[in-house]
Parts: structure tokens; sequence; C-alpha cells
């Protein structure tokens, strides 16, 4: 029936246009060469500790651990990587790929930013010229990593069909691929896209889970009794989970971002409000209306605000081996002051949506449970956006 | 059918993006089209996000939407002139939109309007088979495109085509382009070895003489964003405008 490669039970493919085919072919080839080659993960796993700052701790959240009253929260600090998430981890991982490819140009979309700066990083880095692609409502939303990544030497191009949004970032930097194939590789931000990527970007997050299963036995003797992470297209919570998918006794839980409220329009919890598609590269679930239409999703969390989630994801879903819960802005924003007062942590605001699922269930759970949440990134950039939502109009004039 | 819009010679391929300003104008485009002398036309369903377009069909996806046009609509449309329209039409749309109809209640619904073939820009080989296999079903040819990238794969493309083959002119999404570079002549020759069905070519050809030229390398030449123009500048009254312009492009691809 459907094509077998980069399948994740029904969810999954290759949905592109011919023109892109031999792209991602040759893109797959050259990551099953080099993914075990001893030199490129020596040269990747230097850059990973020494540049990027891994591994990334495990803190065991006392305050808010006392305050909740329940399980002890550990928090695997990915805000504390080089750049402030946890997406240097894979775009370092592509950006060496694509230079051993030969490849001397990095195409990217992003919806905070975060994405955005980790790949114009890692270009600056490895003298790699780099445009990335912004939905003109979050080159709004985050006016400090625009500039951020302009000061790192990329080029950033407002996109301003459609939405707006990340999803047209995608859109245009897919649409940038098929213009430009030769010299370009498009550095995708998440577990999301035709193959290889799905399999590419867990791949290289998948470290976040490696280190939390070796931290927390290090510091508890067993494993967590949950790992909980945000999820837009799901990288980062990809990375969290892969390592314990066979450990059957952790829940693994993934914080969509419900916007308003999953009953109105105002939503983009792709699990909780979508169906089955076939979007930007894959069949997985997107928010679409009855003719297939994609919907015009909402979140405060430009890094969450996508309709459609990784296809490995959709699979861990319908086996029942993770649970998608939503959170709206309301419970995010409560959730990005309370870590900030508590700990002393100024989370992410997409990180935020996994800590305020974990302030609901970690008070119910024993006190000798065990959750993990994973910060993944630093709220720096959302400072504006929160006072913002909170009626104070901050500007450094 | 499809076999049919190139047996007088070269095939001249107009694409109308359905619902643009509205169904009604639509309505009269297409006969305009047919009454000057396209071989073939494609039907453009939007979609919210058509990746393979470049800004000036996207438009039309938006304004189309926003316009209110749906799948079903222009079924119903399609219903409504097939008599009069006595040429091949296809659909040209994201696979989403006919995922979502639910793939074998899409083609019958194709059959039973009289669309003989479905372009789907987001299907490359790999993945045709869930859509191949029920358009085979219910009697829809599933067009086949071939890129300037595609090298080796072409063999593979061409021996399992059915329609016409879609010859992508050059990289990048669909629109106007001042020149075609790519040397076709070897994409095409390769085509033609390994099948017998016609191919035309599409992306970038805005005026008769660039029409001309591909179509004679090929059996066709496709013709989109050109058209969209006329349509964004003229809205309602653009059918006229439009008839007028395929005439000056099938005249040439004709000639050819």
């Amino acid at each position: 029936m459907a094509g077998n490669k980069g399948r994740f039970g029904e969810h999954g493919g290759q949905y592109i246009p011919e023109t892109l085919m031999n792209a991602v072919i040759e893109l797959e080839e050259a990551y099953m060469r080099f993914k075990d080659d001893p030199e490129f993960k020596a040269e990747l796993d230097t850059l990973l500790k020494e540049y990027a700052g891994r591994p990334s701790g495990l803190y065991f959240a006392k305050k808010m651990t006392e305050d909740l009253g329940g399980a002890k929260i550990y928090l695997k600090r990915e805000d504390l990587n080089h750049t402030g998430s946890h997406k240097i981890n894979n775009v370092l991982g592509q950006a060496l790929l694509a230079k051993k490819m030969g490849k001397t140009r990095l195409i990217a979309e992003t919806g905070a930013g975060q994405h955005g700066v980790a790949t114009a990083t890692a270009a600056a880095l490895m003298g790699m010229e780099c445009v990335v692609f912004m939905g003109v409502e979050d080159t709004e939303r985050q006016k400090l990593n625009v500039y951020r990544m302009k000061l790192l030497g990329s080029e950033v191009i407002p996109v301003k069909t459609g939405t707006g949004t990340l999803k047209d970032a995608v859109s245009e930097a897919m649409r940038e691929w098929t213009r430009r194939i030769d010299d370009t590789h498009y550095c995708l931000g998440s577990v999301m896209g035709p193959h290889p990527f799905p399999m590419i970007v867990r791949d290289f997050q998948a470290v976040i889970s490696r280190e939390i299963k070796e931290e927390i036995l290090k510091k508890e003797g067993r494993l967590p009794d949950a790992v909980i992470a945000c999820v837009g297209g799901g990288s980062n919570a990809m990375g969290s989970f892969y390592d314990f998918i066979g450990d059957k006794t952790v829940k693994l839980i993934g914080c969509e971002a419900a916007g308003r409220g999953i009953d109105g329009f105002e939503t983009a919890a792709t699990i909780n409000t979508g169906r089955m598609g076939i979007f930007h590269g894959m069949k997985s679930y997107f928010c679409q209306d009855e003719f297939g239409q994609i919907a015009p999703v909402y979140s405060i969390s430009a890094g969450l605000d996508y309709p459609g989630i990784g296809p490995e994801h959709a699979y861990l879903h319908d086996i029942g081996r993770a649970e998608y819960v939503p959170v709206t802005d309301d419970e995010a924003v409560n959730a990005f002051e309370y870590l900030s007062r508590t700990e002393g942590i100024i989370p992410a605001i997409e990180s935020a949506h996994a800590v305020a699922h974990a302030m609901k269930i970690a008070p119910k759970m024993d006190k000798d449970s065990i959750i993990v949440i994973t910060v993944s990134g630093r709220g720096d950039k959302d400072c504006a956006a929160i006072a913002r939502y909170r009626g104070e109009d901050l500007r450094e004039e | 059918m499809i076999k049919s819009a190139f047996e007088k010679g070269k095939a001249f391929i107009p694409f109308i993006t359905c619902g643009d300003p509205d169904i009604e104008t639509t309505e009269k485009i297409v006969k305009e089209a047919y009454l000057n002398g396209a071989d073939l036309i494609e039907l453009g369903i939007p979609f919210s996000d058509p990746t393979a377009e470049g800004p000036v069909i996207q438009s039309a996806n938006t304004r189309a939407l926003k316009n209110g046009i749906t799948t079903d609509g222009i079924f119903d449309m399609v219903e409504r002139i097939r008599g009069d329209i006595k040429i091949p039409l296809v659909f040209m749309t994201y696979a989403n939109v006919v995922y979502s109809y639910g793939a074998d209640r899409f083609t019958k619904r194709c059959t039973e309007t009289g669309i003989d073939g479905i372009i789907l820009p987001d299907i490359p080989f790999e993945e045709k088979g869930e859509f191949s296999s029920v358009c085979e079903k219910n009697g829809v040819d599933l067009i086949s495109l071939i890129a300037p990238t595609s090298e080796k794969r072409i063999s593979m493309i061409a021996k399992e085509a059915k329609g016409f083959i879609y010859v992508v002119s050059s990289l990048g999404v669909t629109g106007e382009r001042k020149s075609i570079d790519t040397d076709l002549k070897p994409i095409i020759d390769t085509i033609r070895e390994n099948t017998d069905i016609p191919c035309a070519v599409g992306f970038g050809i805005s005026n008769p003489e660039q029409a001309a030229k591909m179509a004679s390398l090929s059996d066709g030449a496709i013709v989109g964003s050109a058209i969209i123009k006329i349509m964004e500048k003229y809205g309602k009254d653009s059918p006229s405008y439009v008839g007028e312009f395929v005439k000056a492009m099938a005249d040439a691809v004709h000639e050819s």
C-alpha cells in the first residue's frame, strides 16, 4: 500500500515534489554512511561537549517538589545549552553532515527563532552561508531572535504568506530547497517533514533521553515514572522519550499547545483536535477542515504554533505508548511565572507547557515517584511577550 | 481519453485555479479556454498551503479559499460544464485534499463528473501506490511528474506513467521565468525510450515563443501563472482576456 521508507506505523513517508526526491535520497545515504563513522561521531561529540556545553544538567527542583507536595521533580536543563535550547543538538549534527556532503549553504525554518538561531550559529561556526525563513508574525513576536540571527551573519526572510507563522516558514523553506539543491542543505528543525528528517532529527536529539537515563540512575538508582516535554513538531519530546520507549514503566507525556482551548479554533493541539492527513512531506495528524485545508492554528508560543506533529509521535499515540495532553496559553504563562519565581529558572514559553502539566499531575503522585520535565529552552526571548500578555508594554527606549 | 488531447498535434494545456475569484467565473474561463484552442485543461483545486507553487498561484489559492470554494463546489461546477467541454480535464491539487475527501470517493466523483486525470505534486513515485490503486479502479489517470533532478529515476517513473507525463521545466516552484535553461532534450529522450505516452512541459512558460519552444521539444506546453495573473488583474471580467491569451498561446503551440 503506502511506500515503505521512513514509516512509523501508517505515519511518515516522503510526500514531496519529484524535484526533491534525489536530494532526500542523497541525504539518507550520507546519513547512513556517516552516522556510525568514528571520525564523524568524534567530531560531533567534541562539538556537543566543548561548544554546546553538553551534557546538560539534570537538576532536582527541590522547592518546586516541596511546593507541589507530590512527585520528586527533576528538570532536564536543555535551556543551559549554547544558544539557549535543545535545537543546537540537531543543528550541529546536521550542519556537520551537510559539510561532509559538500554543501556550503544552510536554509532553515524557525518559529520561536530558537532553531533559526541555532542554525545561524552552526553556519557561523562552520563557515557556511545561512538563510532562515520565519513567519512575519513570529518576527514580530520574537524580535530579539531575529536580531541574534542577523548578528550571527544569517539572512532572515520574513514569510508573509498564509498565517505568517511556523507552517508558512516550513513551506517557504521547502520551496527554497526546490529552487536551490546543489549547494544547499535544508536543516529541518523538528522530527517532521519527509524521511529521513524525522529519523535524523530524532537520532541527534536522542542524546537528551540518554543523558536523563544515565543521570537519574546515578541520582535515584531507578528510572523516572514520567518524562514530560512540550510538543510542536516534537523534537525535544522525541529526544526526551526515545531512550525510554522500551522502558514500559516510564510514562511518556507530550504537552501540546492548546492556545485558548481545544474546544475552539484558536488552538494548535494536533493530537487532541486534528486528524490524519498528508502535509509537509509526511503522513501524520494535522489540524484541518473537512476538505483537508490546513487550519490556521494558534498558540502564544511561536515554537508550538504548528498544525502538525512528527510522524513518530503520531505512532506513539496510536499504539498508546505516549500520551499527548493539551495545555492552554493561560496555564503555560502561569507555569512560566511559577518556575521563574520558585526555582529561579525562566523557561521558554514552549517548555512552560510541560511545566504546567507537571504542576497538574505532581501533587497527585506519591512522594517517592519521579517526574522529569525537559526544559527545552530558556525564556529570555519570551519576556516581552509575556509582559504584553499581562498587560505591560516592555520597551527598551 | 487524455491521449485524445495529443492526437491532433502538439497540445496546449492551460491551468486555472478554480474559484478565483468565484466558481461562476471559473466556469466561463474554462469555456473560453476550450473555445480558444486549449487541448486539455488543468483545473486547480485550491489548497491552503501549496508548497510547489510560486507567489502568483499561492495568492490565487488564498483568494479562492477566502471566497468559500470547496472540493464539492468544484465537482458540481465540473458536472455543470462537462457536456460543453469536449476535451480532457484533469485536476491539479495536493495530496491532502484527495486524502481528506477519501481517495476512493474522490476518484469516483472524478469519474462521475468527467475528470480524466489527477496531478498531485506532493506524491512522488515512491508514495503513489495508495492513490494509483484507486485511480486505476475508478478509471482516472494519476499523472506523473519528472523534474530536471530526476536523473536515474526517469525510466522508473516513465515506465509506470499514465495519461501524460508532466515534465517540470526547471528547479523551483511554479511561476514565470525569463528563460528556461534546463537541457530538456536528454530528459525527454529518456522518457521516450521508456514509454509511448505523451509528455508536456510546464513551469515558467509565459509567452507564445516559450510555449512553442517547449512544445517543439515535447508533446505540449502547460501554462499556469501567466493565466492566473490575468485572472488576478481582471477578476470577474477575466474570461475574455484569458480567452485571448489562450488563443495566442494555443496558436503558437499548434504551429510549433
